[in-house]
């Protein structure tokens, strides 16, 4: 173990990745001395997990460099990086289901001796060695995962979002021994969504914007705001102001909530989330990675039913069994994987009309007149690039996206649930769906709208919730929902129930300073038309 | 009819061990184990002079399907599946046969020797077709299965050739007590000397690995693609020697492929290996092969007409697939 005269354990540098047409990372450096706890932060999407994925061997970069211990190192294979000293704990568990916990070891060479203390060590004494890890509940599954690592003295230790899964228990001993590892000779590099445990834990902090390293910051108190500050970047100014947005006038008038959500629950995910969502009104929905978004949506769209709660539509009380019951009482899905809602294999003919069939059948034959029209319209209406017609897998991922819509649009839509629905498309498109998106809302529907690119909420919502750790813990007018104000509000900074009060206080002070230039919030006219 | 099952228990002992500790796995086996023996009161029930040459003639027509069964379970445990077993076998018996036919023992050892490593350079073949191709793996075995049959009938286009004595030898009669089939106890050594060692090795770990979770597998370190191409050449060494206990029993060669590939599939899904990957083990599919065998011998005990049976096999598959699932996941719930 000798060290160069750099003194780093590991530095990677000029790291650029594409994926087909999106760039996860371009230009990114990092550079861990021995002995630190280096977190490595970046809002969702600026290449974090890529970056780990990358030192770790499981993906391989376009250009740049890593080099461990002063040496140009390049890793092919996760065992690669593992000799090499390099060790990551992912987002999912890396343990093989069918095979009980003691075969996961033996395949992955663990000796059991320093498995067995580390276990003892993270809280987790008493695992059964021959269960099998599809039984094993996902927070232990994270924690074996953790020993399993420790127990072979990696030079670097990757935890990508080691803590999210983790109850607050377990999440303060994995700290703990996270903590234990300063001062060594070994590193590990900490990724989390939860400024606190940067703060409790971390050295200094590389950030990313956009999958570029834009700083480098010794996390000491009050160094969140600096964090904050770089992770957005200078674009901080004056986006086009959601001011002539007029739903709150039919919240104001009293008007019955399409969709209300009462103490909505699903287990540990989700816990009494409560909202109205208005005809007329495009409400965002904000949270960093695994706050309970996706229960929330899949809870909505019928595909997931809540462990507590209820659901109003148009004011009366629904439990929805499938998704074809929520479809019938008008709320209407469109997922982020367009996979997911699309048969890739069918034309876009089939796919647009098949939602909606249903509806305009008649003595069990499709009336297939009606159904060209529609189809047509929808066709129009969006733009659908249409030369590659008979396979949607054959179209961009913009017009895929284009179509989930439109199968909607088609048949009318009453409250349409978008997740994520510009992820990974083309700005042109985005744009096209921000303007859809409007008129819809215009024509009277309501939009519930989940969104990763947090200038999204200015550009369509009229409000926006904010979710953290399963419950709603801000609202904001698109007014001020500019993006310090959402991811301030989105890393819970702004809350004081779940933070202690000096963090507080200094994210109230950061608010203060970055929020109020954004727009003055008189300046939000409710406009006579739209009464309804 | 305790003796009946000895060759069975001496198989469970051997087997238990490597099926490892999990109950749920074992219980499954314990349940085909009880529905055999249940058919085995049933056939002397029905039958009442079933006895010594019955238990023999079970054994030597389960040999080949029981080997045919080990290698796709193999397979099928990795994550993949293979449709060219039969024949695989098909092109094995003919290749043996037609160099063994008039040829000194010591030559017919070497061929022996030649035709194992042919089985595992075949199920490479078809391994690293679907790896490095990666056209999905029903359809590069399926392409294949046309491949072999064609090769075999290529080296043979009739039935013949001819087997050595030693061999012919080692799959009849019994061994010590005459309630103990020589075929079964080339089945239990056979898998014992070649599954036992491989499923207790990091190769073992790595063939459940992948069929389970490729994507975990991969970040724990194992090479995918070289895992699945290990288990096709596994298996392409076990429908070898299923081929060859075909050359064996009936003394010569058939180069037309007989209904091993999809007796082998319905054998491992009876057997409790999971088609999705990663579950199961071989010695489930070999008793699957024998409640097969024996519902077969017990319709023709009873005069139904043979293609009666048929269906009813296909129905018998169903319900007993269907009941298992039931019971799991009750259990699961419970």
């Amino acid at each position: 173990m000798t060290l160069t005269t750099t003194g780093l354990l590991l530095e990677a540098t000029g790291i650029s990745k594409t994926y087909g047409a999106v760039v996860a990372l371009k230009c990114a450096s990092l550079a861990v001395r021995p002995g630190e706890v280096h977190a490595l932060m970046g809002a969702n999407g600026a290449g974090k997990s890529t970056l780990v994925k990358i030192l770790t061997g499981a993906v391989r970069p376009d250009g740049g460099t890593i080099a461990v211990h002063g040496r140009p190192r390049t890793v092919h294979s996760p065992a690669e990086a593992r000799r090499s000293g390099l060790v990551s704990i992912y987002q999912e568990p890396a343990l093989v289901p069918d095979l009980d916990i003691r075969s996961n070891l033996r395949l992955t060479e663990t000796p059991l001796e320093p498995f067995r203390h580390w276990l003892h060590e993270l809280g987790l004494e008493d695992l059964d060695l021959s269960s099998i890890a599809r039984r094993v509940p996902l927070a232990s599954l994270r924690i074996i995962d953790l020993a399993r690592a420790l127990a072979i003295e990696p030079d670097v230790l990757m935890l990508d979002e080691m803590t999210a899964a983790l109850p607050a228990n377990l999440t303060e001993r994995v700290l703990e021994v996270i903590g234990r590892q300063r001062g060594g000779d070994r590193s590990v590099i900490f990724i989390s969504h939860r400024m606190i445990e940067i703060a409790a834990v971390c050295d200094r902090a590389t950030v990313l914007r956009e999958g570029e390293t834009v700083g480098v910051v010794d996390v000491t108190e009050g160094s969140e705001e600096r964090i904050v500050e770089l992770m957005l970047g200078e674009g901080v100014v004056d986006m086009p102001t959601a001011a002539e947005r007029r739903a709150a006038a039919a919240r104001a008038s009293g008007a019955t909530a399409r969709l209300t959500a009462r103490d909505l629950s699903s287990g540990t995910k989700l816990s009494d989330v409560s909202f109205d969502l208005y005809p007329g009104e495009v409400l965002g929905v904000v949270a960093l990675e695994g706050q309970g978004q996706d229960e929330l949506f899949d809870i909505l769209a019928g595909s997931q039913r809540p462990s507590g709660g209820e659901l109003l539509v148009d004011g009366a009380p629904v439990s929805f069994h499938h998704p074809a019951d929520a479809i019938r009482a008008g709320l209407v899905y469109v997922p982020a994987d367009r996979a997911e809602a699309l048969l890739m294999q069918r034309s876009v003919r089939e796919n647009i009309a098949l939602p909606f069939t249903a509806r305009i059948r008649r003595w069990g034959l499709i009336n297939a007149g009606d159904e060209h029209r529609k189809v047509d319209r929808a066709i129009a209406t969006l733009q659908i690039d249409t030369r590659a017609h008979g396979e949607v897998r054959r179209l961009s991922g913009g017009n895929q996206q284009k179509v989930t819509i439109a199968r909607w649009v088609a048949g009318g839509v009453r409250t349409m649930l978008c997740f994520d629905p510009t992820r990974g498309i083309d700005i042109r498109t985005k744009n096209q769906i921000y303007v859809l998106l409007r008129d819809l809302a215009e024509a009277g529907a309501a939009v519930l709208f989940y969104t990763s690119e947090l200038k999204e909420v200015q550009l369509v919502c009229d409000r926006a919730i904010v979710i953290f750790g399963g419950r709603v813990v801000a609202e904001i007018g698109a007014a001020n929902a500019d993006e310090a104000a959402l991811l301030h509000a989105a890393y819970n900074l702004r809350s004081g129930a779940l933070m202690p009060e000096q963090i507080v206080a200094e994210a109230t002070a950061v608010e203060a300073a970055v929020v109020v230039p954004a727009d003055p919030p008189a300046a939000r006219p409710t406009g006579p038309e739209a009464d309804r | 009819m305790s003796a009946a099952t000895a060759p069975v228990d001496s198989g469970r002992v051997a087997l238990a061990g490597l099926l490892g500790s999990s109950a749920r796995r074992n219980a499954w086996i314990l349940g085909l184990l009880g529905f055999l023996a249940l058919l085995l009161v049933f056939t002397k029930l029905i039958q009442p002079n079933y006895g010594v040459p019955g238990i023999q003639g079970l054994a030597i027509s389960v040999l080949p399907l029981a080997l045919a069964a080990v290698a796709q379970a193999i397979v099928v445990i990795s994550g993949g599946i293979d449709l060219s077993i039969g024949s695989m076998m098909a092109l094995i018996s003919v290749v043996s046969a037609t160099l063994m036919a008039g040829q000194s023992e010591q030559f017919d050892v070497a061929v022996v020797v030649g035709v194992l490593v042919l089985g595992l350079l075949l199920g490479a073949v078809n391994g690293g077709l679907a790896v490095v191709t990666r056209v999905p793996d029903i359809v590069v075995t399926l392409a294949m299965s046309f491949v072999w049959a064609g090769c075999a009938l290529l080296v043979a286009d009739s039935p013949g050739g001819g087997a050595a004595q030693w061999l012919k030898d080692l799959v009849t009669g019994s061994i010590g007590n005459e309630w103990i089939p020589k075929p079964a106890v080339v089945l239990v050594a056979v898998v014992a000397l070649i599954w036992i060692p491989v499923r207790r090795s990091r190769l073992g770990l790595s063939i459940y690995g992948v069929g389970s979770d490729r994507l975990a597998a991969f970040r724990s370190g194992v090479s995918v693609g070289r895992t699945r191409i290990l288990a096709y050449a596994l298996m392409g060494l076990f429908a070898a020697l299923a081929g060859l206990s075909l050359t064996a029993s009936t003394g010569i060669g058939t180069p037309v492929p007989g209904p091993y590939t999809l007796m082998s599939v319905a054998a491992i899904v009876l057997g409790g290996v999971s088609l999705a990957g990663g579950r199961g083990g071989v010695f489930g599919p070999i008793v699957a092969v024998m409640i097969l065998q024996i519902i077969r011998t017990d319709m023709t005990f009873l005069d139904v007409d043979t293609n009666l049976a048929t269906v009813l096999q296909g129905l018998i598959l169903i319900g007993v697939v269907m009941i298992g699932s039931i019971v799991q996941i009750r259990r699961a719930r419970g």
